[in-house]
């Protein structure tokens, strides 16, 4: 309840102006998908304090702090150090004619942003902000937030999903959250956090075994399992209102996933005797059993369009990823080289699959492009590595690893694997990240 | 009269006789008495003591039978039927160890159990818990096939979210690959 009142409060107050319409490009200017992306250089010196305020100062460091953290999450930008900066556009103007573009060129700067900050009541704060392209002497986004000081973070984060957008035509990881699994004294509860690890909030409370969380694509939802009844079924609960449902079949009731766009989901049942997927509705009835092969039948992940699954099977005798057409009930066989490939997951894209593969007692991340059938591996010498879980656009993948003194926690990484980092700075064991698949704060902008 | 005097004489000792004989025989009385009590005394000992080793034996007995049925139980409990890496087919020593476990459950008709499937750390959370499914369920199966009632197990897979052993040696993957039966 707290939370809706405070959302609504939000966007009453939050205004976002457009003042330019953001120039239209055939091409994106980066491929995040491109596995020898080399980051761009991108300049963010400090904002004008349009008032010459000292709250406007301060405001301005607290964006410019958030707005270089998101910008340097990304696997392709990278914010230069100010010291090396030539001009000063908090003085000589930050609007695209009063930039001297060889200034920031001549320091190998590809991107600049600058920003206005205007205390209009005491409290409310209005930012101007541009991005611009330096050999190119381009606006490419320009912007006005208006809202509270509470809401600066959301509100850089909202220009920066803007920043992405014109850059790679995706909006980015930047108003996504994560969903994963931490002990609390002993017990694993399912707890939510921001793209970056920030605003770490706990949702269940069994004091059980609670587990593989799956977020809806409309960000309401979540479903997981846990042993809160001494067995494991799925609960589908709804984060803002108190309703949901429990699928508490005889037998195991795991690994729930959304359906993309609608409020189904997927999960692996053993009411049957055999652990089988069924398509089940949102009150957690069955729709229909999709798989149908005696032995393990695991771990459904939706292809983005909804219309097959990537799953975990045992049916050839060591467990393999499949992918099945939901309404032909056709399969194929997508991983083949070693004896343990299991816990897939389907890229935004559509066209890979990342997986965890164990070879030698080595449990790793791989992907693999669903043409080529080709296995590239993402991590290696570094503890066991599970739970891959592809960032919305696509750009970023999240995992859990042992590495750190063999205590698992949350990792994430580019796509290509590079730039591996822990993501909380929590105490506990972390695993299972999900990352929601939608920008709800979007919806009806 | 000489006579009567003799006859006097004898008729004094004789009751004179008499009251010794009297006070004698109450002495062998008293003394018989006695000696009855000293015999009794003598004998209740032997049959206390046979009556309390009798029941100190049954006693035992009763208690070994119990510790036997103890042990039957918890041997029953604390005896996992252990699995390979990634499997959950029964081995020959998981086959002889389930028959123990029948004839278990088959002496106790009114126990009713609860089989718990458990896998090592390798492998996804997911697949674990699957894995474990398959297990407890497998060995249900056996069970059943040994003519237990199915509806005395119930299975619940763990996954490999309670090792019995938290290390990450091959020995303790193997204790963790595993089916317990927990007595409800």
């Amino acid at each position: 309840m707290m939370k809706k009142n405070a959302l609504q409060g939000f966007y009453s107050v939050l205004f976002i102006v457009c003042f330019w319409i953001p120039v239209c490009h055939g091409v994106t200017y980066i491929n995040i998908s491109n596995p020898l992306l080399k980051k761009t250089p991108i300049a963010v010196p400090d904002f004008k304090a349009m008032s010459g305020s000292a709250e406007e100062i301060k405001d301005g460091k607290i964006a410019i702090q958030i707005l270089t953290e998101a910008l340097n999450f990304t696997g392709y930008l990278k914010t230069m150090d100010p010291i090396a900066f030539l001009a000063t556009p908090a003085q000589s103007g930050i609007q695209l004619s009063e930039i001297n573009f060889r200034d920031w060129t001549g320091i190998g700067a590809e991107l600049l942003i600058t920003g206005g900050v205007l205390v209009e009541s005491p409290g409310n704060v209005k930012f101007e902000l541009r991005l611009m392209d330096t050999f190119n002497l381009k606006l490419l986004v320009g912007k006005v937030y208006t809202g509270p000081e509470s809401q600066i973070r959301k509100m850089i984060h909202l220009f920066c999903s803007e920043i992405s957008f014109v850059l790679t035509g995706k909006y980015g990881v930047f108003n996504t959250e994560m969903a994963f699994v931490s002990t609390v004294d002993g017990n694993k509860e399912i707890f939510t956090c921001d793209f970056d690890g920030q605003n770490i909030k706990q949702i269940t409370f069994h004091k059980s075994i609670s587990l593989s969380p799956s977020w809806s694509s409309d960000g309401k939802w979540l479903a997981y399992v846990s042993y809160a009844k001494g067995k494991p079924d799925i609960y589908i609960k709804n984060l803002q209102e108190n309703r949901g449902a429990i699928v508490n079949l005889k037998g195991m009731n795991i690994s729930p996933d959304w359906m993309p766009g609608q409020l189904k989901l997927a999960g692996a049942l053993s009411f049957s005797g055999d652990q089988e997927i069924y398509l089940l509705t949102i009150n957690g009835e069955v729709i229909k059993r999709l798989t149908d092969s005696l032995g393990i039948d695991v771990s459904p992940k939706f292809s983005p369009d909804g219309q097959k699954i990537a799953f975990t099977s045992k049916r050839a005798g060591t467990p393999q990823i499949y992918i099945q057409d939901i309404d032909s009930g056709s399969v194929k066989r997508l991983t083949f080289s070693g004896l343990n490939n299991t816990s897939p997951a389907w890229c935004p894209d559509g066209r890979k699959i990342a997986y965890v593969g164990i070879e030698k007692n080595r449990i790793d991340i791989f992907v693999m492009s669903i043409d080529s059938g080709v296995p590239v591996q993402l991590t290696a010498d570094s503890g066991d590595n599970e739970d891959p879980v592809w960032s919305p656009d696509g750009s970023m993948l999240a995992f859990t690893s042992t590495r750190e003194g063999g205590v698992p926690r949350i990792f994430v990484m580019n796509a290509s694997g590079t730039d591996q980092r822990r993501l909380l700075g929590i105490n506990g064991k972390q695993t299972q990240p999900d990352w929601s698949i939608s920008d709800s704060t979007r919806e009806g902008m | 009269m000489k006579s009567k005097v003799w006859f006097n004489v004898l008729m004094a000792v004789l009751v004179a006789g008499l009251f010794l004989t009297v006070s004698c025989a109450k002495k062998a009385v008293v003394s018989d008495a006695g000696t009855v009590k000293q015999v009794s005394s003598t004998e209740d000992p032997n049959a206390k003591a046979k009556a309390e080793a009798e029941r100190l034996a049954a006693e035992k007995a009763a208690k070994e039978k119990a510790a036997k049925i103890a042990a039957a139980r918890k041997a029953f409990e604390n005896e996992d039927v252990h699995f390979d890496f990634d499997s959950s087919e029964l081995t020959a020593a998981a086959k002889a160890l389930l028959k123990d476990k029948a004839a278990w459950l088959a002496e106790n008709a009114s126990a009713s159990v609860t089989i718990e499937g458990h896998c090592d750390e390798r492998g996804t959370t997911e697949y674990n818990l699957a894995l474990g499914d398959r297990r407890a369920t497998t060995v249900k199966a056996y069970l059943v096939d040994l003519g237990i009632a199915a509806a005395r197990m119930n299975t619940i897979s763990f996954g490999e979210e309670k090792p019995l052993d938290a290390g990450h040696t091959e020995l303790a993957c193997a204790m963790n690959r595993r089916a317990h039966f927990a007595v409800k």
